[in-house]
């Protein structure tokens, strides 16, 4: 089978049979497909507003994406995003509380550093049982979603609520470490753009991330050592390689991916730590690096068309009477064409390019 | 009396905690001694706590109720079955986007259906499962004859009648059948042929194929039985331990389930004191809020965390080491 169509035509042929079944689901319940993508269009990408959540959406699954991705490199399916992004969350909100900032950059750079040092400690637990004791990465990272929300609850609860509020949360974060929204940034006196839209110079650092991401898996003796292990453990180890070097290593960058979403969701649009702040969002990053075939410019386009999905969910649900919950069938059904029905759409398709092959010939 | 009434009450909502997850545990057990890993219990016990409780708001009939809750949790069970046994898909992959399959389509039918905010009506009557009460347990019947309360009558009985009445009696019928399905998997798993083949079918693929049994059949078999017993499970979340369905109400248990899967090593009656250990965990959890110790208070969030806690050190190999059946996750691919 030429490349093209591995790394094409079988995800697009995926994300259609997605689209029909998604359809299909809408006209099931009264609604009207055509009705309902109309909304979501104008109200995803009909105006600056609907492009700055579309955006912010995006930032979050681009950096869960690349998480999930980078595992998927070495072969271990990482399900933890969701909670080393939750420990990235504490770990800016105890930067941008406790430590005093004179502006903003340098309180960005020192968040970012906190939420990926969180986010890889999280990981890095099951990572070395995975490596040295051989209990699945699955199972364990999953467990330690649930251990990661039990103990923010805690956190949150019983730590660093202010005195005298009800609200399981942080206060809010000073003024010095606000981060500069798009609006902000790209408004003129005359024409105000993107107002009150979350979506915030994080964007810009989560594309640097799809472009670090790339040169390390592609350009790096690391990625290639990951890749290696990734195709054969045996064929790596016979080439010097250290199994337990890479599961920890890979899994250590993972998840301080994962961490990083927090500065979007946390420092960018909240601007303190709330109970649930993640949103799903690492698990997101699943469906977002499956569609995107594991490589960082499919994950950045995988990931817009999941902040698209969102934004435009989220207007259905104000305009139209269909539920936000849309949003989690159309993710499921990608999960499932792109991950586990892989075959169904892949077999035809390698039977067909044999048999035109063979028909040239 | 006080203390004994108290660890009573707490060891009987123990029962009635477990159950789901001894129900979720053991359809896990039956798939994965296949060597199907499914990570789906959660959206197949959803899945059918809606569509149980959907059909017996509907009909009134909560045995309806019980073969739809069935019915949808076996089409996802097919489902899974058909991405990793016939496509030979990541079984992983079909968990979870069974279970968010299953958190989305339950609340936009609930929606579409009912209007009442993805939720279904509340049951009462028949569309719920009864308790079942023994002969000469203290019941609401008695309580009713004599014009005294329950708790009354209680505090008057002795230890063995207290226990009898409490926490025997008085489940629903379900929770009887969980708790038979543990002798009854253990006798099918280790003394019938089909449970040998079963276990085989885990361990060495190859060698059930050389021996001339279908390995697809025999995953499918398991499959479905999978998907059976979540069903079961789902339809007693919505219509027995509860009187209808709300959103996301299954609320990780088949998670704690699979975390049970583990803890004991996947045999039957582990399974079953998994699962008791873990019901406790939550009925201590939701009885006291704070657990105060002498001076030491363990938080709730510390009882909500244990399970998953505990699974993780069983995972690590520190307290006996778990080993999953040996082909679990790999597709068969038959030589030809």
């Amino acid at each position: 089978m030429p490349k093209w169509a591995d790394v094409v035509l079988i995800p697009l042929i995926s994300l259609m049979l997605a689209a029909i079944l998604s359809a299909l689901v809408i006209l099931a319940i009264g609604e009207n497909p055509v009705e309902a993508v109309k909304l979501m269009v104008s109200g995803a990408l009909g105006s600056t507003y609907g492009w700055g959540y579309t955006l912010y959406y995006a930032t979050n699954f681009m950096f869960t994406g690349l998480a999930v991705a980078v595992a998927f490199h070495a072969r271990l399916f990482n399900i933890g995003g969701e909670g080393q992004a939750m420990l990235g969350g504490l770990g800016v909100a105890m930067v941008c509380l406790y430590v005093d900032w004179p502006h903003w950059s340098v309180a960005l750079l020192a968040a970012c550093a906190a939420s990926m040092l969180f986010g890889a400690l999280w990981a890095a637990i099951p990572a070395y049982l995975q490596a040295k004791r051989g209990s699945h990465i699955v199972i364990t990272t999953i467990m330690f979603n649930f251990i990661a929300a039990a103990f923010l609850n805690y956190m949150l609860v019983n730590v660093m609520r202010p005195q005298g509020s009800q609200d399981p949360a942080t206060a809010r974060f000073p003024e010095s470490v606000h981060l500069p929204t798009f609006q902000s940034m790209f408004s003129t006196a005359e024409n105000t753009v993107f107002r009150g839209a979350p979506v915030n110079i994080t964007f810009f650092i989560a594309l640097l991330a799809c472009v670090v991401v790339w040169a390390l898996i592609w350009r790096t003796r690391l990625g290639y050592e990951i890749r290696a292990y990734g195709h054969s453990e045996t064929g790596a180890v016979y080439a010097g390689i250290s199994p337990v070097r890479i599961t920890i290593v890979a899994m250590l960058i993972s998840g301080a991916l994962a961490g990083l979403m927090a500065i979007n969701n946390v420092m960018g649009e909240a601007e303190r730590l709330v109970l649930n702040s993640t949103e799903g969002a690492g698990f997101i990053g699943i469906a977002v690096a499956l569609m995107g075939r594991s490589h960082p410019f499919g994950v950045l386009l995988a990931a817009l068309l999941f902040g698209f999905l969102y934004q435009g969910g989220a207007e259905l649900a104000l305009w139209a009477s269909i539920p936000r919950e849309l949003i989690v069938v159309i993710q499921a059904l990608v999960i499932l064409f792109t991950g586990a029905l892989d075959n169904m759409v892949r077999m035809p398709l390698e039977k067909l390019f044999l048999g035109m092959r063979k028909r040239a010939e | 009396m006080d203390f004994f009434v108290t660890l009573i009450q707490v060891l009987d909502s123990t029962i009635r905690l477990s159950t789901p997850l001894l129900l979720a545990c053991l359809a896990g057990l039956y798939s994965e001694r296949a060597g199907i890993f499914d990570i789906g219990l959660e959206g197949k016990m959803l899945m059918s706590a809606f569509f149980s409780a959907a059909v017996a708001a509907a009909t009134g009939s909560v045995w309806l109720g019980l073969l739809a809750g069935i019915a949808a949790s076996l089409i996802l069970s097919g489902l899974h079955g058909m991405a990793s046994i016939t496509f030979r898909g990541n079984q992983l992959i079909s968990g979870v986007a069974i279970n968010f399959l299953a958190a989305g389509l339950t609340v936009l039918v609930a929606q579409s259906w009912f209007q009442q905010g993805g939720r279904t009506p509340s049951l009462f009557g028949g569309g719920r499962f009864e308790s079942a009460e023994f002969p000469y347990a203290i019941g609401p019947e008695d309580a009713e004859l004599t014009g005294r309360s329950v708790s009354d009558l209680m505090s008057d009985a002795n230890v063995v009648h207290i226990v009898y009445s409490e926490l025997l009696s008085g489940h629903s019928i379900l929770v009887y059948v969980a708790f038979l399905m543990v002798p009854a998997t253990w006798w099918i798993l280790y003394r019938t042929r089909f449970g040998l083949r079963l276990r085989a079918v885990g361990e060495n693929p190859a060698a059930v194929d050389t021996a001339g049994v279908s390995v697809v059949g025999l995953r499918y078999a398991a499959v479905a039985i999978c998907g059976v017993l979540c069903g079961i499970a789902g339809a007693y979340l919505a219509t027995a331990l509860q009187a209808g369905f709300v959103k996301d109400m299954t609320a990780g248990r088949g998670f704690i389930a699979l975390a049970a899967l583990i803890f004991a090593k996947w045999r039957p009656w582990h399974a079953m004191w998994a699962c008791l250990l873990f019901g406790l965990l939550q009925a201590v959890a939701l009885r006291f809020q704070n657990i105060d110790l002498g001076g030491v208070v363990i938080p709730v969030q510390v009882m909500d965390a244990l399970p998953y806690i505990l699974t993780v050190v069983i995972l690590a190999g520190f307290v006996g080491k778990a080993i999953p059946p040996q082909a679990g996750g790999d597709p068969y691919i038959k030589e030809r």
